[in-house]
């Protein structure tokens, strides 16, 4: 290999005999190779679209939609484009996926904590959940709760009535809307100084047990500033709220907030989905830290609570956190599946209705998938940080 | 199946060469039937049987192409289609004919890269609504829960509809028809709306019929035809003037009976051209001189297939109304077949 390079031709073998400059040189040719097929193929599928008459190009975004959308986080009406549908169908995935994210995680931990427990009836129940649920295919849950348990509810005429202020019927969860006075800015404010006061407090608590060894009731102390704090300044300013009643008019129930039946059936079948994955998960990063590490805990005295919260917790979420991700990414990629009961998401408002009352098909279809791609890689990237956060630091 | 045709045209345009689009006549002579995308299921349009048999207006469109083609009506191959997955299956490739209930619009037959080769049926959109609800007129649906088929002209002209007459709805929106009709019928929705013919159709499928009526009013403009790809005219026009001939066939009173006898003993030259006797009509199409002929002898003309598959003695029960023939007050205008 790299001997004395005396003439030219034994450098360049010797560049050449190099495994790291060779190795670098295929990459390269490989990429080189992967860009040039990717622009023949952009090149020619907008030559083929042209020469079949189809139209491509990305000015369809700017034309009125002309559609209603059931639900949407920010206004939108008939008159405005396609590009405000499709930051409608966004924001109504995200809105799915997060919730259910939450949703499943909360319940996940719960059970598989549930399935480790010694008491055996709790333990079997959550095994049993686990091995249902994660058995049957998500599209015949979304199904049944959509079909079997929300399609029988009452109609509009015969919600089911909580007090007057809340109401359930097959047309969705019809609760009061809060409206609020110029006022509200100062809630505002002194819930901000609260929360702000509080991060202090933790602070502080924890040098203070680091220094004496014992700590402060800082939970219950938070959650009666939290609570307190914004309620004394409401009721100074006089409770600048008011609630606006859904009533029912003509066929429906207007005013208030409506939650569609399409949603809380994705929302269900998303999160009790993956909740049973979550759950083994959990299950696993818990067994995964060695026993040695709780009996040391009690040895030292910590109680059960505090033993799982500092000592066992941390140490599974390592191995928690990688496949966790996974879930989460499935999660928000399984939200697609809303386009089969109607929940106006991405797929169903802009895969769906624009590509149809547009055509341009390759267009929507690329946008659709980068939005999904972004999206996964963004989730991947904020686990990948946290991760990275709670890694064990060798010393 | 959605994803899987966008993946087709994606590929094809992707990676094919440039090439001109034309010879479906050829590709369908070699392989030796026609594959006609048809619906889902639509009473007296496209709809198989027990059997998986298909019939319907629509299907006898694609009948009489491969009757014009081969004398033998039954060379097609049916494939189901939603309203959305239609588009994209034609575009590449995967049919060659689409007869499914199909609205003519000039984006579709523009930047859809398609040619709608005529129009077999007249319609217009509808309402339908539960008897119970009183509601005697189209403009007293402001704030109802609507249901629709995703992919349709139906959900736009509603969105117009609504708007126009500054009324508020709420559009719940399904691919499938079975869950448009299901969703309404379980009381999700106070509407369900889309071409008159098919509200017809599909009333049939609900648990009570006579429990819900149909508003009055039509709402848009509704020409339903065979639409093909653009860019290959003579197979475009083979489509045309198979449905024209239907039509023709029926305004000269050739029918699946008598055509035989009229094929050897009338005197009218318009009939003697229409089935091969005289001109030269085949060899223009690219076909033989007798594919009227065998349209009408194995299809039957338009009011034969009309009155078989949609017409008042059929469960869909629709009047000729508009499309009659135009000599007979419609405006079913067939060209002249010479
Ligand atoms: N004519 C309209 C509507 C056509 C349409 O798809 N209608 C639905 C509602 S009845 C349908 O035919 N569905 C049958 C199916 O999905 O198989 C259009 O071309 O957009």
């Amino acid at each position: 290999m790299g001997r004395e390079g005396k003439n030219p031709q034994t450098t360049l073998s010797a560049v050449w005999n190099n495994p790291a400059i060779r190795a670098l040189v295929v990459q390269a040719l490989v990429l080189i190779g992967v860009v040039l097929l990717g622009i023949y193929l952009v090149d020619n599928t907008l030559a083929n679209m042209k020469a079949r008459g189809i139209a491509s190009g990305f000015e369809f975004l700017g034309r009125t939609a002309g559609f209603s959308i059931a639900t949407h986080l920010i206004d939108y009406e008939e008159a405005n484009t396609y590009g405000r549908a499709f930051l409608v169908g966004l924001l109504n995935t995200l809105l799915v996926s997060v919730v259910g994210i939450v949703f499943a995680t909360v319940l996940g931990f719960t059970i598989g904590v549930a399935r480790l427990s010694n008491n055996w009836l709790i333990s079997r129940l959550a095994t049993l959940y686990i091995e249902i649920i994660r058995n049957v295919p998500l599209l015949l849950q979304l199904f049944f709760w959509y079909f079997a348990v929300l399609r029988n509810l009452p109609g509009p005429k015969a919600s089911i009535d909580f007090y007057g202020v809340v109401f359930l019927n097959k047309r969705g969860l019809f609760t009061p809307n809060p409206v609020f006075g110029p006022e509200i800015v100062w809630s505002g404010i002194s819930l901000l100084v609260a929360i702000g006061f509080i991060v202090c407090l933790a602070y502080w608590s924890r040098r203070r047990r680091d220094r004496r060894g014992h700590s402060l009731p800082v939970t219950t102390i938070s959650i009666v500033i939290l609570t307190g704090v914004p309620v004394m300044s409401l009721w100074f300013t006089d409770f600048p709220i008011i609630w606006e009643l859904p009533v029912l008019k003509g066929f429906n129930f207007r005013g208030g907030t409506t939650i569609i039946p399409e949603l809380v059936a994705l929302t269900l079948a998303l999160s009790l989905y993956t909740a049973s994955f979550i759950a083994e998960v959990v299950r696993a990063g818990i067994l995964s830290v060695n026993r040695g590490q709780s009996e040391a805990a009690y040895a030292l005295g910590l109680h059960r609570t505090l033993t799982l919260r500092l000592v066992v917790i941390p140490q599974a979420l390592r191995v928690i956190i990688p496949p966790l991700t996974n879930q989460y990414l499935n999660l928000t990629k399984n939200s697609s599946l809303a386009a089969a009961i109607a929940y106006p998401d991405l797929v169903l408002v802009f895969a769906g209705t624009t590509l149809m009352q547009t055509g341009q098909a390759v267009e929507i279809i690329a946008i659709t998938m980068s939005v999904y791609l972004t999206l996964s890689l963004a989730i991947a990237a904020g686990m990948n940080l946290y991760n990275r956060h709670i890694a064990l630091v060798e010393r | 199946m959605q994803r899987f045709s966008i993946i087709i045209l994606a590929a094809i345009v992707g990676l094919m060469a440039h090439v001109a689009v034309a010879g479906t006549l050829d590709d369908v002579r070699g392989k030796g039937f026609i594959q006609c995308g048809v619906s889902q299921g639509v009473p007296g349009f496209s709809n198989p049987d027990e059997q998986g048999n298909w019939s319907g207006i629509d299907v006898d469109v694609c009948r009489a192409v491969a009757a014009a083609i081969w004398g033998d009506a039954s060379k097609v191959k049916y494939t189901p289609l939603t309203a959305k997955e239609r588009f994209t299956a034609l575009q590449s490739s995967e049919i060659d004919v689409l007869s499914r209930n199909t609205t003519w619009t000039l984006v579709r037959d523009t930047a859809l890269g398609l040619d709608f080769a005529g129009v077999n049926y007249y319609d217009g959109q509808g309402f339908m609504v539960r008897k119970d609800l009183g509601v005697s007129s189209a403009s007293e649906l402001g704030g109802a829960s609507v249901c629709v088929n995703i992919g349709t002209t139906t959900e736009l002209n509603m969105a117009d509809f609504f708007r126009s007459n500054s009324m508020d709805y709420e559009p719940v929106v399904f691919e499938k028809t079975d869950e448009v009709v299901a969703a309404y019928d379980s009381g999700r929705c106070d509407v369900y709306t889309t071409d008159r013919s098919a509200l017809a159709a599909n009333r049939v499928k609900l648990a009570d019929p006579d429990a819900h009526i149909i508003l009055p009013e039509t709402i848009s403009k509704e020409p339903l035809g065979p639409v093909v790809r653009h860019g290959d005219n003579q197979w475009g026009d083979i489509v045309r003037w198979s449905l024209y001939a239907m039509l023709e066939a029926e305004e000269y009173g050739v029918n699946s009976g008598n055509v035989d006898d009229l094929k050897t003993n009338s005197n009218n030259p318009v009939i003697k051209r229409l089935l091969g006797v005289e001109g030269d009509t085949g060899e223009s199409l690219g076909l033989s001189n007798d594919w009227a002929y065998s349209i009408i002898k194995q299809v039957g003309n338009y009011a034969e297939s009309y009155n078989r598959n949609v017409g008042p003695d059929t469960p869909v029960g629709l009047s000729r109304g508009v499309n009659a023939l135009w000599k007979d007050g419609g405006i079913q205008y067939p060209m002249p077949v010479r």
